[in-house]
């Protein structure tokens, strides 16, 4: 596999990574800066699957902020194509290039044909933007497995040699390899050949350790005392079995609702009137309320 | 191979050594390509080999492609990797809370032996687990398999067992000391000691399985570790026998079941998409006539909608197929938050509706009690009587299967040798666009003693649905 374009390692160890990224305001555990340092150093995707909620966006997003490098994002959905994500031609541009030149005399066919496929008239989508940038950039591939399968064939070609070939204008290729980060919720086995090009990394929910120190590092006026036991609930929860259990970003959401209603512990009634903040389903919630005996 | 008591003991160094891991990796079952392997060697080179963790995550990152696979990896690289005897101090931790305990060095100078040192460790057991440093736990958990896990000396080496370390540490009659020391005066049978008995459930799991990682390090260095690896690893959840499943694997299946039902969602919905052309696509149609200089040659479509599948799924819910009825039903329930046109009806002597108990939103655990509980599947004694079952389910549901319908039956097909309705089932099928019967009994006892697969699976498609990842085969091919 050829790994042509220049590729500048932005990280120096793993201990690196951790830092640099707990500076951008997340907190990696030994799993995720030891891979993000792989994926920066061998110059491969990095494939981020789990469940919803557990960070993978916010993930590539401190990755960007820690390299300094900019954000482009393509998120998936069904239906999306290479009009989408790798780029158009203007049409209505073109169009009216061609009606304008209707008009005058001098414009022979060969010169209105080469200039409406020109760059002028070249909507460049996510993936022809990372591969053409000469800046740091961090490509997030958000939500893969909802894309269709053709979707992965283009990643393929894409994520593999780092170059489009638009037949008007020629093969572009990166001056300089994109970080990549790919995120997937697995409601959809990916294709294994586009998951052997890749690094993967299973985020589950974090420890809760772990999980402290985010909502403390997130939440900073939260006694310590009650993010402890905020944590332990919120476990707790993910424990039963629920439709959805609740996301690091609910845990934060939470932890701002008690702290901006000045409770100082959670009880019962405190959990009671809050309880929507982290489960959004009615039988969640129920079903939350009687195995934790809140009535 | 070699599998000799050292553990870097192949020619090749340490790529053979790796040679060896990721052989061992494949046989457990994870498919590792040849690419993989060249990568993994790769990472070799990059990371930081005397940190542990970093050589453990990394590889995990090229070799594993699904998130079930870890727990077996994690096993074999242990095994493969074991930490040495003596760890003077886990250079590797980044942990900072680590720092603080001593826990390790303070249970060093403890008698030799006997009850006392049971007593002791009990003590020093109770003080980590209160207080809930798992870095310390482990390292106690590694002391107490040294000191308490020994068995009788034999020939073929010393053995470690971690039944000896758990009778005599017994960590579950700590649950309620603990408790208090988590409740702290609160009141009890409220929140808090629901939250607190769910931490003491996760610090006791992290200690019991430090205690097993223990004993098969210590095991592997004995007695070789080809020998350990073919006893240790776990099946991964996709591949447990449903009718085996316990209720730790049942929770992992749960959430197999989800992403499951959407991708069936998802692929009768491609099928929909690719349906007979529709409306006119205004904007694709000028785009394209652009190509023929504004003349619009070829017309473009949007897809039509079609209408949706109706899927029937008939259960069977008798106790023998317990652990995989309660799987299908989940499926059921996850196949109605996309599907309007789903119908499930559960039966054991009798038939019985249950759509009503799956409503989108309901919780699939109530459904399942309320289903023993409310609907009325039992009409003698209890026990699965398919050839009644079909009979009232095709006199009182006639309208249920048509033209349009996809019939799945999901069973095991043991009939306690009663009439098993062959014809009945036979217009059921003749008369669905589509029908298939999930059996969870491995294809070779099909037909011994009462069961009437064989003969079922004359008049209907029989397949063989064991476990997750058979399961979701089927629902591909659908």
């Amino acid at each position: 596999m050829p790994r042509p374009p220049t590729q500048f390692p932005q990280f120096s160890s793993v201990a690196d990574v951790g830092k640099r990224l707990a500076s951008a305001g997340y907190l990696p555990d030994a799993q995720i800066s030891t891979t993000v340092f792989l994926a920066d150093r061998l110059g491969k995707p990095l494939l981020v699957e789990g469940p919803a909620g557990t960070g993978k966006t916010e993930l590539a997003k401190a990755l960007a902020t820690a390299t300094g490098a900019e954000l482009i994002r393509l998120q998936c959905y069904e239906g999306l194509d290479e009009a989408r994500a790798l780029y158009e031609w203007n049409y209505k541009k073109q169009l009216l290039r061609i009606q304008a030149s209707q008009g005058t005399d001098g414009a022979d066919w060969d010169t209105v044909h080469d200039d409406i496929f020109g760059e002028e008239f070249l909507l460049a989508r996510p993936l022809l933007t990372a591969i053409r940038r000469t800046e740091p950039t961090v490509l997030l591939i958000d939500e893969t497995d909802k894309a269709d399968v053709e979707v992965e064939g283009l990643l393929l070609e894409v994520l593999s040699d780092f170059q489009v070939t638009i037949p008007e204008l020629g093969t572009i290729t990166a001056t300089r390899r994109p970080l990549v980060v790919l995120t997937s919720n697995a409601t959809r086995e990916l294709s294994e050949a586009l998951k052997r090009r890749c690094l993967y990394l299973a985020l589950d929910y974090p420890s809760a350790e772990r999980e402290r120190e985010i909502v403390l590092s997130r939440v900073p006026d939260l006694a310590p005392g009650l993010a402890d036991q905020l944590v332990r609930t919120v476990r707790a929860l993910r424990a039963l079995v629920l439709k959805k259990s609740p996301s690091i970003s609910e845990t934060l959401d939470w932890a701002q609702t008690l702290l901006e209603l000045g409770l100082d512990t959670l009880d019962e009634s405190a959990m009671r009137s809050t309880l929507g903040v982290i489960l959004k389903h009615s039988s969640d919630q129920v079903r939350a309320a009687a195995e934790l005996r809140l009535n | 191979m070699s599998a000799g008591p050292l553990p870097v003991a192949e020619p090749g160094g340490l790529a053979g050594h790796l040679d060896g891991f990721v052989r061992a990796v494949r046989e457990a079952g994870i498919p590792v390509g040849i690419s993989q392997a060249v990568d993994a060697a790769e990472i070799l080179t990059v990371v930081d080999l005397l940190d542990r963790e970093q050589l453990r995550h990394g590889l995990a990152a090229v070799l594993l492609q699904r998130a079930a696979q870890r727990p077996t990896y994690d096993v074999l690289f242990d095994l493969w990797w074991p930490l040495s005897d003596r760890p003077a101090r886990p250079g590797h931790d980044t942990d900072p809370s680590d720092e603080s305990g001593d826990g390790a060095d303070s249970t060093l100078d403890l008698p030799d032996g006997g009850e006392d040192l049971a007593e002791l460790m009990r003590a020093e057991l109770l003080r980590l687990l209160a207080d809930g440093d798992e870095e310390a736990l482990r390292r106690l958990a590694r002391e107490a398999v040294e000191r308490l896990g020994r068995g009788q000396p034999s020939p073929s080496g010393q053995s470690f067992f971690s039944y000896r370390v758990m009778r005599a540490l017994s960590p579950d009659t700590l649950v309620s000391r603990l408790l208090e020391g988590l409740l702290a005066g609160a009141d009890r049978g409220g929140l808090a000691e629901q939250v607190a008995r769910q931490t003491v459930r996760e610090r006791l799991a992290t200690f019991r399985a430090a205690i097993e990682a223990e004993v098969r390090r210590r095991t592997a260095a004995e007695k070789g570790r080809d020998k350990v690896a073919k006893n240790a690893v776990r099946p991964m959840a996709d591949q447990v026998d449903f009718l085996r499943a316990q209720a730790s694997d049942l929770a992992e299946l749960r959430r197999a079941v989800a992403p499951l039902a959407r991708r069936l969602a998802v692929r009768l919905s491609a099928r929909r998409r690719l349906g007979r052309q529709g409306r006119l696509d205004f904007r694709k149609t000028v785009r394209a006539s652009l190509a023929t200089g504004g003349v619009p040659v070829v017309t473009h479509h949007r897809p039509r909608t079609v209408h949706k599948p109706e899927l029937v799924v008939l259960c069977d819910v008798s106790g023998s197929v317990a652990g995989f009825s309660h799987f299908t039903l989940l499926l059921t329930q996850a196949l109605r938050e996309h599907f309007t046109g789903v119908r499930a009806f559960a039966f054991i002597d009798s038939t019985d509706e249950v759509t009503r108990f799956f409503r989108p939103g309901a919780d699939v655990v109530d459904a399942v009690q309320r289903i023993g509980r409310e609907a009325d599947v039992v009409a003698f004694d209890g026990h699965s009587d398919y050839g009644n079952a079909f009979d009232v389910f095709a006199d009182r549901w006639a309208g249920a299967v048509g033209p349009k319908t996809s019939l799945l039956v999901l069973g095991d097909g043991r009939t306690n040798y009663r009439p098993p309705g062959l014809p009945v089932l036979a217009d059921l099928v003749r008369r669905s666009r589509s029908a298939h019967w999930l059996n969870p009994e491995p294809r070779r006892l099909w037909g011994s003693g009462d069961s009437a697969a064989d003969r079922y699976g004359d008049v209907i498609d029989m397949v063989e649905c064991r476990n997750a990842a058979q399961l979701a085969e089927f629902v591909t091919t659908l």
